[in-house]
């Protein structure tokens, strides 16, 4: 009865005209910035501009260029591998401490804090110190070796086969501090009557947060999966700063695939092709779920 | 007051167009901001102060991928800085061609940057249409092999003089646990070393068939088949180097934790820090001992076009002032690069400076890959050598890679 | 059921935070060494330790000497303490010629930041209200533009964003810079308020409508008393997005309003010469304490919260 939010509702009246000016500022940006910028970047793609815009246009030449490139082929691979982890894990995780932080415990504020630093910090540190911490030679290796496992082996960074998850442990130290803060703040939204409600019933506790409390957070999840997701198409920093891509191109995303051909290369429409094909993607799965999601279910 | 007097002193002593009377601050962004660096520039802030005019510093550090958008963006939005600092080469040819860059040709006949500028092709890399548009202040060169002797005192075998007695030692110094090369995670460093071993092991003449005329069929060829074999070498010699920064790679050569390490000139800075001398802590071998050839790759200043006139005349001030001989010689001690004029003394240099120098002074010298392939080729170059290195690709599918790049390339 | 009810100790409404720990009234908590407890505390004290792990190896390596550090054994405490990296990172460091550190940069910092969170968040808010409770046709397709717009790299949209501000004349301004940091943090931040209004109980609304409340009265009189965890939230990922912003800040300003992290990157990222780690962990820490501090404080307005998801139902 309450918190569903697809109800429908009294103001479908054409008196909203203070909505859509409040509006403005919105529409603006999604069309000038968003819509105009995507599509200035695909024209673009088109062309050899160099280091700047030009108007020469080479037809499909950046995409075959893209789409041969080992580089790329890898970014893809690894960004379907970090995606998928980082999703879960951070899902997953940021419930499960969210869930323990409400639990009216005591240093509720501490934990929180604790939890949430990373978030504050620097990718560019962040790389750095995990770097160090994974390093086999003086990081946690090193530590586990010198306590007498002197076969232990935990060579992340170095190892291109599994690089890609010594990046993940960096991310989600830094980000799901944040999903922890979300979803605590989901959970401070339901009402105290629905777990008066299971504890009469008798209801264990972890089925009424499986079955009850979690649909009811479904803009939550939304929200973060959003949070997220986007965070994964676009991770650069970090990726650079821990591993410069290495070793060799083991560890290269996409979003590093567009920067550095963009202004490295200086090759803008080889960084436009591929910003291309990553919002390509994003939009072939992005768009009919925000539009279900949004969109025109709620009407009436 | 005094310090106007002192400024029309100096100012005498440069040959300025106008003198001081057209005072201006100048906003100059630049990468330099490492501690060698960052006093390095600030001999140039010095001498260009002393004119009358002001140096306002607008550091950025990390060169390709953090600074230059953002110059190349106060350019185009239509804030330009006064002046900017460019690896001279390619990058800011396409801001001269959109007529957003000042033309210096002026400044240059008058302060007859043609005849004193050594060796020319410093002048021709700023050179667009017969325009000149940067002003080179310095020469840094890849070439060069740098030796633990520690390392090898360890390992119980002759501190290598050339590229194959060093690979013939790399048994014993691995025996010893040492790595023989270091290299540093960082695409660059991979593919810099290559672009060395190509010039010290085929030579000059290919080298520039490959990278000049890129000419594939050489690039395909049984000399830089060759040279893949030693960069095959040089990566078993690399195994377990696990460091990321060149400097930190240069510091395993430092603790004699590696062997050697193939870097540019800009090495040594850190050799000196550590408190190092050349010839008794460590060696250099220009060329890796084999071709002593050095290339000429280095940064200048840009100045874009301004429509204040006041500050297009401090422009004109600030280049003459950063080929001034003084200017050149102070920048250059602290920045542990090469001059760009012949005519400066560098008495102050250490033995692997004069070694540069000497084969500056010979004219063994030759154009690098910034100057001769656009950003775009050698940064493919760069995807190519860093996945080589850290892969067991073999070095027949590298080379059939790098000639389709060479092909390719503009 | 007993973990249930424990659980559900009906302190919420009580409020504040003393109370909450004492138990208002009824069952008391349970001693803190029953079974429960230690699942609960040992779970968020290990989850704690990983957090905390890098956080150590900072802080000890930034009270280490340069040669102490250059050792290598990074978990080691300090043999001898040293706050010169601190005082180093802080008001000695190099930027080029200008060694004055990061306090250079830190009130340019907090110039950009309060305004571009207050903005941002203001016109996130109120898109987000208009979205969820004064839906007008089209609004749904601008919202979803938005929501993919939330996938684009930043990088790909400097060019274009340059090419605009320049045409409004706003380019290299304080003003240009707010804008883009409203810009880039509307699509999240317009989802977080859309999803959490559309959460809010419709008889409030109604009720209030049927009142005669307007658009912005409703607004400000109903949503925003209501929304606290809420806008704690988009506080804390604008603040720490603005922040430490590096890229937008030097890209679209001119030097005087260069922000902290343009000498953050500085001090870390110099490409050459040596790296002071100590330094760089310092001024890692010190660049971070801003958005540290403001995450403690909005704990108890986080709290507050709770008191407000009380009255709602």
């Amino acid at each position: 009865m309450t918190g569903q939010a697809n109800a429908g509702r009294p103001n479908q009246l054409l008196r909203n005209l203070q909505s859509k000016i409040a509006s403005i500022p919105m529409i603006l940006t999604a069309v000038v910035i968003f819509l105009g910028g995507t599509l200035w970047t695909v024209f673009y793609s088109f062309t050899n501009s160099k280091l700047l815009p030009r108007l020469s246009f080479v037809g499909l030449d950046q995409y075959e260029r893209l789409w041969a490139a080992p580089r790329w082929l890898v970014s893809i691979q690894n960004l379907a591998i970090y995606g998928v982890f980082s999703l879960i894990f951070s899902l997953v995780i940021g419930f499960l401490l969210a869930a323990l932080m409400d639990q009216k415990i005591r240093f509720e504020n501490t934990f929180r804090t604790i939890f949430l630093y990373p978030f504050a910090l620097s990718f560019i540190v962040t790389g750095l110190v995990w770097q160090w911490i994974l390093n086999p030679e003086f990081g946690i290796q090193s530590v586990v070796r010198s306590l007498g496992w002197s076969t232990f082996s935990f060579d992340p960074l170095y190892t291109p086969s599994i690089v890609i998850y010594g990046i993940l442990i960096a991310a989600l130290w830094q980000g799901t501090g944040l999903v922890m803060c979300l979803m605590l703040a989901g959970l401070r939204g339901i009402d105290e009557d629905i777990w008066k409600a299971s504890r009469v019933d008798g209801i264990p506790m972890w089925k009424t947060y499986v079955f009850i409390v979690i649909p009811m957070m479904r803009a939550v999840f939304i929200t973060t999966l959003v949070i997220i997701a986007s965070g994964i198409v676009r991770v650069y920093d970090l990726v650079v700063a821990q591993t410069s891509g290495g070793p060799g191109i083991a560890s290269e995303v996409p979003a590093k695939y567009v920067y550095d051909y963009m202004f490295q290369a200086q090759n803008l429409g080889q960084g436009f092709a591929a910003s291309t094909m990553m919002l390509l993607t994003v939009a072939i799965i992005v768009v009919p779920w925000a539009y279900l999601e949004f969109g025109g279910r709620k009407r009436g | 007051m005094k310090l106007r007097l002192l400024a029309a002193a100096l100012a005498a002593t440069v040959v300025l167009p106008l003198g001081i009377a057209n005072a201006a601050d100048l906003e100059v962004t630049h990468w330099w901001t490492s501690g060698g660096e960052a006093a390095a520039v600030a001999e140039l802030a010095k001498a260009f102060d002393a004119t009358g005019n002001k140096w306002v510093d607008g550091a950025i550090a990390g060169s390709g991928g953090t600074a230059r958008p953002i110059m190349v963006s106060r350019i185009t939005g239509g804030d330009p800085m006064g002046a900017t600092q460019f690896n001279h080469g390619r990058q800011a040819e396409e801001l001269v061609q959109a007529g957003l860059m000042r033309d210096l040709t002026d400044v240059a006949t008058k302060e007859h940057w043609k005849d004193i500028i050594k060796p020319a092709s410093l002048l021709d890399s700023c050179t667009i249409d017969g325009k000149i548009y940067c002003a080179p202040v310095n020469i840094h060169s890849w070439q060069w092999l740098w030796l633990s002797n520690a390392a090898f005192k360890t390992a119980g075998v002759e501190v290598p003089k050339n590229w194959d007695e060093f690979v013939a030692a790399a048994p014993a110094l691995e025996k010893a646990g040492i790595v023989p090369l270091a290299i540093g995670g960082q695409p660059w460093q991979s593919a810099g070393a290559f672009d060395v071993l190509i010039l010290a092991l085929s030579g000059k003449d290919t080298f520039l068939k490959v990278f000049g005329d890129k000419d594939a069929e050489v690039a395909a060829g049984p000399e830089i088949a060759k040279v893949f074999k030693a960069a095959d070498d040089a990566r078993r010699m690399s195994k377990g180097t696990n460091v990321q920064d060149w400097n930190q790679a240069t510091n395993m050569v430092i603790t004699g934790k590696a062997g050697g390490q193939i870097m540019g000139d800009w090495a040594q800075g850190e050799f000196q820090l550590a408190g190092q001398k050349a010839g008794v802590d460590y060696t250099c071998l220009p060329g890796l001992g084999v071709n002593p050839v050095i290339a000429t790759g280095g940064d200048a200043f840009y100045f874009p076009l301004l429509k204040d006139a006041e500050k297009s005349k401090a422009q004109e001030v600030l280049a003459s002032t950063l080929l001034d001989p003084k200017t050149q010689v102070a920048f250059n001690l602290k920045k542990g690069s090469l001059p760009v004029r012949g005519d400066v003394d560098l008495g102050a240099a250490n033995d692997c400076m004069k070694k540069g120098l000497e084969i500056l002074a010979k004219g063994d010298v030759i154009q690098w890959t910034d100057q001769l392939l656009s950003a775009d080729s050698q940064k493919q170059k760069e995807d190519l050598f860093s996945e080589f290195f850290a892969s067991s690709m073999t070095s027949e599918d590298a080379q059939k890679r790098f000639a389709e790049i060479i092909a390719s390339a503009d | 059921m007993a973990e249930v009810v424990t659980l559900n100790n009906p302190s919420a409404k009580a409020g504040t935070v003393t109370k909450l720990a004492a138990g208002p009234k009824g069952k008391k908590p349970r001693p803190m060494l029953s079974p429960r407890n230690i699942m609960i505390y040992g779970a968020l004290i290990f989850a704690a330790a990983y957090y905390l792990l890098p956080l150590y190896v900072m802080v000890v390596t930034s009270l280490k000497g340069m040669p102490e550090v250059r050792l290598g054994n990074i978990f080691s405490p300090p043999l001898e303490i040293t706050f010169e990296p601190w005082v180093k990172a802080w008001s000695s460091a190099c930027t080029g010629l200008n060694c004055d550190g990061l306090s250079r940069g830190f009130w340019n910092s907090v110039r950009i930041t309060i305004p571009s969170t207050i903005v941002s968040i203001a016109i996130a808010s109120i898109n987000g209200y208009a979205l969820a409770n004064w839906r007008f046709k089209g609004a749904d397709l601008f919202f979803t533009i938005l929501i993919v717009g939330a996938f684009i790299p930043y990088q790909v949209m400097i060019y274009p964003i340059v090419i605009v501000l320049r045409e409004m004349g706003l380019y290299g301004s304080l003003t240009g810079l707010i804008i883009v940091h409203s810009i880039f943090g509307m699509p999240i931040l317009t989802l977080l308020f859309r999803n959490y209004f559309s959460s809010l109980p419709e008889e409030l609304f109604k009720a209030a409508r049927v009142d005669g409340a307007g658009f912005w009265t409703i607004y400000f009189k109903i949503m925003l008393p209501m929304s606290l965890p809420i806008f704690v939230v988009a506080m804390i990922l604008q603040i720490t997005g603005i922040w430490n912003d590096f890229l937008l800040g030097v890209v679209f300003t001119r030097p005087e309003y260069y922000p902290m992290t343009v000498q953050l990157n500085n001090i870390v990222n110099s490409v050459q010469g040596v790296k002071e780690y100590n330094v760089n962990m310092a001024a890692t820490i010190l660049t971070g304490a801003v958005p540290l501090i403001v995450y403690f404080v909005s704990g108890r307005l986080f709290v507050r919260g709770i008191a407000a998801g009380a009255v709602k139902g």
